[in-house]
């Protein structure tokens, strides 16, 4: 008779642990993979995971095995007219030299599936904001439960047992040692009595005092209430780290498609990279033209808009915000994306502006342009942005002209750890 | 007797009923199985098996992810169907059936791996002398939990190093010809416990004090050390690598016992195959005869059959070589006609079996041969000819392929000599043997490797091997090669 057993619903990812143990391993190879994908697809593919191509001579495992050469007779079924000692040309490479040709292992690359979690987890791994600071106790109402001793009330799943079963034990001890000692004594007065012919009536006083003390002995519990102790778990405050990332995107005239383009994948990027890596980070999307104004999500990726440029409108857009909603406890980043291309005073005061106003209060600030393709052209806002003298590690830019930079290059600006600082 | 069933929906009281019918069936031919114990699998819980190459139990290690990522991948865009069926060779045999099969597909599987793959493990030589069905899923857990306990304490990076170089030798972790230690880590480890013990108790620090003759061994007269060429590569790593830890000794032993009990299978695949599908063929007509099974069961089951045993010519489309279930059944097939219905062929080329009693001729080649040796006995020149089977020659002297022989009078001794050789285990894994430990000079390490027919490794992947080997080893390694002649050169040299 068979046991038939349902199986179906055990173990839905045993395979999890060796697929994240491979995807470990060839972390280089697939990184690399990972990183020429960006070059060639839009940012909303990329959210979506897809397939990663490793080219399959770096992940095979090496076994002994033939090698062309020598002598060797195949036998194959399905013969229609080859008759003893017939020659046959030799086919380039030797009639199955390779024992594995034709079971599909000759193909070159190994292909397979990312998530999107698996995805991004690759992009933005060794990113991270610079000089964050975990506040404690800022206004966070994060609680965690921490373990802080035992208690004698708590719930069962909570039973400490070999606390509990500690305190039993020394508990029977101590209650049943005496107990022992003079049941040993009346044992051996028993002994002696009946040894020496007392009369009936002492031994049947002493049997009945045996009798009473084992009873006694047995009445010790081996676990009593009082032995229980549970686990005490209490709640702390937690550490979290807030922060607040201010994107100011220039969508003026000058801005062409391209390099909005350009502006919006670094943003893209940006945003992707802390919504998945920290869940405490505020998003303001700022963007301009002649004027600045406060947009939500939407309207800063999608919407169509353009005008002249001021530079330093959004700059005091973005410290106003500043001071009217995150004016303590607060970790500040800023992102500014344009093409420098500013004009008259405009520039000199974005950057008196942001050395004075906005750089002392935030943690970093990353300037992006998007300079023309051909450009080795300077913009007025370039210039004027090398001389902000801030204090190291708090302030970066960096120029792209290409889709394919932009990855690189955000990637350099939050690498974790990099000491960064104007060119 | 009405039909068990009638749709195609299967559910766990029609299989148990199937599973009690095959089994009266299959003790009314005198097949001797392990009990079965059937459990019903998802399409990815099959995909996980596969990727454990067939064991229930693993350790962690990223080549079954890569496999586990392969298949699914393969599947997923439909170049690879799943098997319907994974069976363990153990004691209850365990044997999976994936949901998605329907209830003929579900019969034919537990007729093929409860009642065949299972008599064959139960009866085979091979299987009872190189695996121990009772002790082999404990070990697995044993060895789960080990590697498991190896990461926690020195880390995964370490770990998977050694096992890495363990998998590029786990073909060379066998012994052919010596009938293995029974399976017991207990066993082992109480052994081990014991000399150590004794070690301890026979400590004399005053011997070191006893003015000595000296060196008893000068260079004169040390002895080559193997005294005889050891071709298990991974047991001779295990007992006498100068620089391994005992944990990592322990790791090597695994993946060495883990590959003993497959080493059956591989010598077995057409017998095993073979046998299994000879008695699903047979069980399921029994049970349509009995009138236990419809038409509409039999048809469906007649297709997967067909397919199953379907060899197509070398220059068919899909042709991948000479499949081992069609020339199993084939041949176990042609056997029971040898036995019931001779020819005069028949009587000429096997006239200790032609006209015996079927069933104890064919419960006499399962338990005593392996596919190399089975094929040398009883493939018969009817069956060369139904296969139209033809010997091509590369010879590395000659300019062209040649034709060696051909299914005709002259050629059947021949071409059966080949194709038994092609099963020989020389054929596909290189024969390469330890033939000298350096124990008393620089520790260094020798392999030969026996070529046969001449033909060289595949050096590069060779050189990776050394690495790994150089690894587990801690001293310098180096591979010859000799052939034919005797001559022997050294190909690889690899520090360690």
């Amino acid at each position: 008779m068979a046991h038939v057993i349902d199986r179906r619903r055990n173990g839905g990812n045993e395979s999890a642990v060796n697929r994240a143990r491979f995807l470990r391993r060839y972390n280089e190879q697939i990184r690399r993979a990972v990183r020429d994908i960006l070059a060639d697809r839009s940012m909303k593919d990329v959210e979506q995971g897809g397939n990663v191509r490793v080219p399959r001579k770096d992940i095979s495992e090496p076994v002994f095995r033939h090698g062309s050469g020598g002598d060797r007779e195949i036998v194959s079924p399905g013969n229609r007219d080859f008759v003893k000692g017939d020659r046959i040309p030799r086919p380039q490479r030797g009639v199955g030299s390779d024992s594995k040709a034709g079971t599909g292992e000759s193909e070159d690359d190994f292909v397979f599936a990312l998530s999107r979690d698996e995805f991004l987890q690759i992009f933005f791994d060794d990113l991270e904001l610079p000089r964050l600071e975990r506040d404690v106790l800022l206004g966070s109402d994060e609680q965690k439960m921490v373990r802080a001793g035992y208690t004698t009330a708590g719930a069962p799943n909570n039973l400490a047992i070999v606390r509990t079963m500690c305190n039993a034990l020394a508990r029977r001890i101590a209650l049943r040692t005496p107990l022992r000692r003079r049941l040993d004594m009346v044992a051996q007065e028993l002994t002696r009595a009946l040894e020496q012919n007392r009369p009936e009536c002492e031994v049947t006083a002493l049997l009945q005092r045996v009798a009473l003390l084992q009873r006694r002995l047995q009445k010790v519990p081996f676990l009593d209430d009082f032995d229980l102790r549970y686990r005490n778990l209490i709640t702390v405050p937690a550490p979290t780290a807030r922060a607040v990332m201010f994107c100011l995107m220039d969508v003026s005239a000058s801005m062409d498609e391209s390099k909005k383009d350009l502006a919006k994948r670094f943003f893209t990027l940006l945003y992707l990279f802390l919504t998945r890596k920290y869940e405490h980070v505020e998003l303001v999307f700022i963007r301009h033209t002649g004027d600045a104004e406060e947009v939500d999500e939407q309207a800063f990726f999608h919407d169509t808009r353009s005008g002249g440029t001021v530079v330093l409108s959004a700059l005091q857009l973005m410290a106003a915000i500043m001071h009217a909603r995150y004016s303590s406890g607060w970790n500040i980043y800023g992102a500014q994306a344009s093409d420098g291309d500013v004009f008259g005073a405009d520039g000199g005061k974005s950057r008196s502006f942001l050395a004075e106003q906005i750089l002392p209060l935030t943690r970093y600030f990353a300037y992006l342009e998007t300079a023309d393709p051909s450009g080795s052209r300077v913009s007025p806002l370039w210039v004027e942005y090398q001389q902000v003298n801030a204090a190291p590690g708090s302030f970066a830019m960096r120029r792209v002209a290409q889709r394919g930079e932009v990855y690189p290059v955000f990637r350099e600006l939050f690498r974790a750890h990099a000491r960064l600082s104007t060119p | 007797m009405s039909f068990i069933s009638a749709g195609a929906e299967w559910d766990f009281d029609l299989i148990e009923s199937y599973e009690r019918a095959i089994g009266k069936c299959a003790a009314a031919y005198g097949l001797d199985t392990y009990p079965n114990q059937i459990e019903i699998i998802s399409s990815e819980q099959m995909l996980v098996a596969y990727a454990g190459v067939g064991l229930p139990v693993g350790y962690p290690h990223w080549t079954y992810g890569k496999e586990f990522i392969r298949n699914e991948q393969a599947y997923r865009k439909g170049y690879q169907a799943l098997a319907y069926e994974i069976v363990i060779n153990s004691n209850p045999c365990v044997a999976y059936l994936m949901d998605e099969n329907t209830m003929t597909m579900q019969a034919l599987v537990i007729a093929h791996a409860c009642f065949g793959h299972n008599s064959f493990f139960k009866g085979n030589y091979l299987f009872q002398q190189w695996t121990e069905a009772d002790a082999i899923i404990d070990y697995l857990v044993f060895a789960r939990r080990y590697v498991m306990g190896c990461e926690e304490q020195y880390g995964q990076a370490e770990v998977e190093a050694v096992l890495d170089a363990c998998h590029a030798l786990s073909r060379h972790g066998v012994d052919r010809f010596k009938r293995p230690q029974p399976l017991s880590a207990k066993n082992q480890r109480a052994r081990e416990d014991a000399r150590r013990v004794h070690e301890q108790h026979h400590f004399d620090d005053l011997w070191r004090t006893v003015p000595g003759r000296g060196p008893t061994t000068s260079i004169g007269t040390r002895r080559d050390f193997p005294a005889e060429p050891e071709e298990n590569l991974l047991y001779f790593i295990e007992k006498h690598s100068p620089k391994l830890a005992p944990w990592q000794r322990e790791l090597v032993r695994i993946v060495r016992k883990i590959a003993q009990y497959f080493y059956p299978q591989v010598h077995t695949k057409l017998m095993n195959e073979g046998w299994a599908t000879f008695w699903h063929y047979h069980l399921i007509n029994r049970l349509y005869d009995e009138r236990l099974v419809n038409d509409a069961f039999m048809l469906e089951f007649l297709q997967s059959h067909t397919n199953v045993v379907r060899q197509p010519g070398f220059d068919q489309r899909g042709f991948g070589n000479i499949n081992p279930y069609a020339m199993g059944f084939a041949m176990f097939q042609d056997l029971k006609r040898i036995c019931a219905d001779p020819t005069p062929e028949d009587r000429r080329w096997f006239p200790e079996i032609a006209g015996t009693d079927w069933r104890k001729t064919l419960d006499f080649a399962m338990r005593n041969f392996k596919d190399e040796s089975f094929i040398g006995q009883f493939l018969s020149p009817k069956l060369m000819r139904d296969f139209r089977f033809f010997a091509i020659a590369d010879h590395e002297a000659e300019t062209e392929l040649f034709v060696d022989s051909i299914h005709d009078e002259s050629g059947y001794r021949r071409l059966r000599k080949l194709l038994c050789q092609q099963y020989a285990r020389e054929t596909y894994v290189p024969d390469v043997q330890v033939v000298r430990y350096e124990r008393d000079g620089d520790r260094s390490l020798t392999l030969r490797h026996f070529q046969h027919g001449g033909r060289p490794l595949e050096i590069n992947e060779a050189e990776e091997v050394m690495k790994h080997l150089a690894q587990l080893w801690g001293f310098t390694v180096r591979l010859e090669a000799v052939g034919a002649t005797g001559k022997v050169n050294t190909v690889l040299e690899c520090a360690g």
